[in-house]
């Protein structure tokens, strides 16, 4: 039926799974490459989806409407299952009632985050199944075998996809609806399974290890793993993209596809071995599958030359299966070296609200350097956190010394003053950020009388993954009214008194407030607040250059504003990208007073 | 047609993913597999942006090898010199005849190609190379934003898909306001490419 056939990213195609599996509830916090997942499941209006503070009280909430009989999907990249790792370890102990699955999106080749983390560790640290889908069919198949299992065996089931499962789109047959378990919906008291006090947890853990025992049984005979014979010379063991990758490469080997990979199929795993001349493991970053299948016995080679690091391809297969004589032949990569072309790295959108505030913080910690100018040591920490004003650390701006995790930049800031440094600290965090993981930072701050300034974008959105809603927007993750967090009682509930709130197109103001609240002798904090540019193009009047004022100083380029480029040694701003009168942010640096409105050039 | 690899490149905010999803979607209408993948999340930002489409009776892999992508379609010209290898021997090229300079070219810390250079490097692979005046031509149209469609109007001549599945698939993605003006650029893309010479 061609009509059922769907070109379907992977993410889309797991949140429509999920849905024809009778999700009621579904939570989240945005994070590439999972952020579609719930963006697409929230459109179907007949369930509750929410974007949670963060990826731990998304688990928690997940958790509770399990206990509560609604089958329940939680879904975050793979650091987020790190701030998330509490409550899914308890998930584990204690079960569920109904299904209840967590969906990692891993990033291999780290394409958009702050490390390449294998999460399918987490499976065998929660002693919980976990499936591996290998495209937007299987996400979608999956997602039913992952709620049935979680009922089945009592435990959550770890559902771990990469970037290029989540982000690829490939054909999806359609081919079930949505069915909601009958079932009541309602608390059942069993303080021994619900209430880890530590003599119900030990009771626990019996149950826990005999649950492993019972999924290694179903995944010996689960159609989720799949032979697919071919010649016998060499047999590849793999699972998710790998698996793609590795059929294109030996189009002629046989494979043992693995859909579940943790608990894993040891007779299966045996008796493939044992049919085949050659067993090697095919799998993206860790060794994970081959030192489970070493752990047993089996001998399996794989990352003695299959890269650990990075991102596979195809061409990577191919090439380090080259050199392992695997291959034949002389290398089919072209030998003429690549030219050297400038990188377009992303950069901070024209109009973006962060701009203004990153080139003061540069101005005053002697960090922007005009051309000629010898640079000076800089009078600033600055520690930065997770967004798009992350790129605030690039040239020309270079107004970022740290970043490491969600929420981080508060702690360190402080950390480095409580070591004794004598420089002016200052901490810079967006808005959704701050809601996600800065608040404890900040009570720390106050509690421990820090003396930092924390500067916290408020931009009204969670830009970097595509302007999802938060609890500051007062808009819920299917578009309705909710509840708005303000930023300014919140900090000042927590005990910060000297609180300013600032136009980020505002240079002066801008300037003044940094300036004051480096001098403060208490920790400050400074609520930049303009709305993000691609959100709301408020498109104005573009800017131009007088021509005949500019003396090319270069001072409006160190913005890092795409829009201002210089054009055959002058310099000009590109009308189709300025977004003029809403900015207004170089014309306002301009020493010469050469920047204004187009008609008035 | 045994198989179809194409790459669509150019920088952020061009609307590359738009123009490949629609590739894809009139590929599965005309009975192939279909699988792409997008380089975003980071570089939505302005940065550089690749798409892979692979069409073919069964694909395995989204992510094309060097060197054996059968069009390459540019919506910015320092974007098809920088992913051109990726292009097999004999292969199309279709390059919007534009310059978007990367920030570091603005600061004086490198340099633009010229327009030889980008020319001998697509050489390197090919000499079927098309520089089409799409953002001239999209101006034309009255709306820039249409270059995605115009440029896609320019590759369809390769592909063996009927055009008003084409059609179809541009008026299912775009809303009905801005339906008629791109699917005035994609007839006009057609056009321009039937007259341009190599």
């Amino acid at each position: 039926m061609a009509e059922k056939l769907k070109l379907l990213s992977g993410n889309e195609a797991l949140a429509l799974g999920a849905y024809h599996a009778g999700v009621r509830v579904a939570t989240a916090y945005p994070g590439t490459p999972s952020t579609e997942i719930l963006e697409s499941i929230a459109r179907f209006q007949d369930i509750y989806a929410e974007w949670s503070t963060n990826e731990k009280v998304a688990m928690e909430v997940a958790l509770g409407a399990s206990y509560a009989g609604v089958r329940t999907l939680v879904s975050m990249k793979q650091v987020g299952l790190n701030v998330a790792s509490d409550p899914f370890m308890a998930a584990s102990t204690t079960g569920v009632n109904a299904g209840l699955v967590v969906i990692s999106a891993d990033d291999p080749g780290a394409h958009s985050s702050q490390g390449e983390q294998d999460n399918r560790h987490y499976a065998k640290l929660a002693k919980v199944p976990m499936l591996e889908p290998s495209d937007s069919q299987e996400a979608y198949d999956f997602m039913a075998y992952a709620f049935d299992l979680s009922e089945r065996f009592d435990t959550p089931v770890l559902v771990r996809t990469t970037t290029r499962i989540s982000h690829s789109k490939s054909v999806v047959e359609v081919n079930r609806s949505r069915t909601v378990p009958a079932g009541p919906v309602g608390f059942q008291y069993n303080v021994q399974k619900y209430v880890m006090l530590p003599v119900h947890a030990r009771l626990r853990h019996p149950l826990m290890e005999e649950r492993l025992i019972k999924l290694a049984e179903y995944a010996e005979s689960t159609p989720l793993n799949q032979v697919i014979w071919g010649e016998r010379e060499l047999g590849v063991v793999t699972s998710g993209i790998a698996y793609q990758y590795a059929r294109e490469v030996f189009p002629k080997a046989s494979f043992l596809k693995l859909g579940m990979t943790y608990p894993l199929p040891q007779n299966l795993l045996r008796h493939f071995a044992s049919q085949v001349k050659r067993l090697i493991v095919i799998e993206e970053l860790d060794p994970f599958l081959q030192e489970n299948l070493q752990a047993m016995g089996i001998e399996a080679a794989g990352k003695e030359f299959i890269p650990r690091m990075g991102e596979l391809s195809p061409d990577v297969i191919e090439e380090s299966s080259r050199q392992a004589g695997l291959l034949a032949g002389s290398s089919s990569q072209q030998t003429e070296t690549l030219p050297e072309l400038p990188k377009r790295p992303p950069l901070l959108c024209p109009g973006c609200p962060h701009t203004g505030i990153f080139f003061v913080l540069s101005n005053i910690g002697q960090r922007a350097k005009a051309k000629d100018k010898t640079p000076k040591d800089s009078k600033l920490i600055i520690t930065g956190d997770i967004g798009c004003y992350t790129l605030g650390a690039y040239p020309p701006l270079l107004a970022m010394d740290t970043c490491a995790c969600m929420g981080a930049s508060i702690g360190q800031a402080l950390g480095m003053e409580k070591a004794g440094v004598s420089k002016k600290l200052v901490a810079v965090i967006g808005d959704s950020t701050f809601l996600h993981s800065g608040i404890t930072g900040l009570v720390d701050g106050v509690y421990n009388r820090g003396q930092i300034t924390l500067i916290i974008l408020d931009n009204g959105t969670t830009a970097m993954t595509g302007h999802q809603e938060h609890p500051g927007t007062g808009i819920s993750a299917q578009g309705k009214e909710a509840n708005k967090v303000d930023l300014e009682p919140l900090v000042r509930g927590i005990g910060v008194k000297d609180v300013r709130v600032v136009d980020a197109f505002d240079m002066k103001a801008l300037r003044n407030s940094v300036r004051s609240a480096l001098d403060s002798p208490e920790l400050s904090v400074i609520i930049v607040r303009g709305a993000c540019s691609v959100r709301v193009p408020k498109r104005g009047e573009p800017r131009a250059i007088n021509q005949e004022r500019c003396n090319q100083c270069g001072i409006c380029l160190l913005l890092g504003c795409s829009a201002i480029q210089r054009q055959d040694e002058l310099i000009c701003i590109e009308a189709t990208l300025c977004v003029g009168d809403g900015c207004a942010v170089c014309q306002q640096l301009c020493p010469r007073q050469a920047i204004g409105p187009q008609s008035k050039k | 047609m045994e198989k179809l690899d194409l790459l669509v490149t150019g920088a952020g905010g061009q609307g590359i993913i738009l123009a490949s999803d629609i590739i894809g979607e009139t590929a599965i209408a005309s009975g192939y597999d279909v699988k792409k993948t997008d380089t975003i999340g980071m570089a939505q930002r302005g940065g550089s942006v690749l798409s892979n489409v692979r069409i073919a009776r069964q694909v395995w892999s989204p992510l094309i090898k060097k060197g054996e992508g059968d069009l390459l379609l540019a919506l910015e010209k320092l974007e098809a010199a920088r992913w051109a290898h990726y292009l097999r021997r004999g292969g199309i090229a279709i390059v919007n005849n534009h310059a978007l300079p990367p920030l570091s070219v603005s600061l004086g810390k490198s340099r633009y190609p010229s327009d030889e250079e980008i020319l001998n490097i697509l050489k390197q692979r090919t000499d079927r190379v098309y520089f089409i005046e799409g953002t001239h031509c999209a101006r034309d149209l009255g709306n820039i934003r249409t270059l995605n469609m115009f440029m896609l109007g320019c590759v369809s001549l390769f592909m063996p898909f009927e055009v008003q599945i084409w059609k179809d698939s541009i008026s299912h993605r775009l809303p009905p306001n801005l339906r008629e003006i791109n699917l005035a650029a994609f007839e006009q893309g057609r056009k321009e490419i039937q007259g341009a010479s190599l």
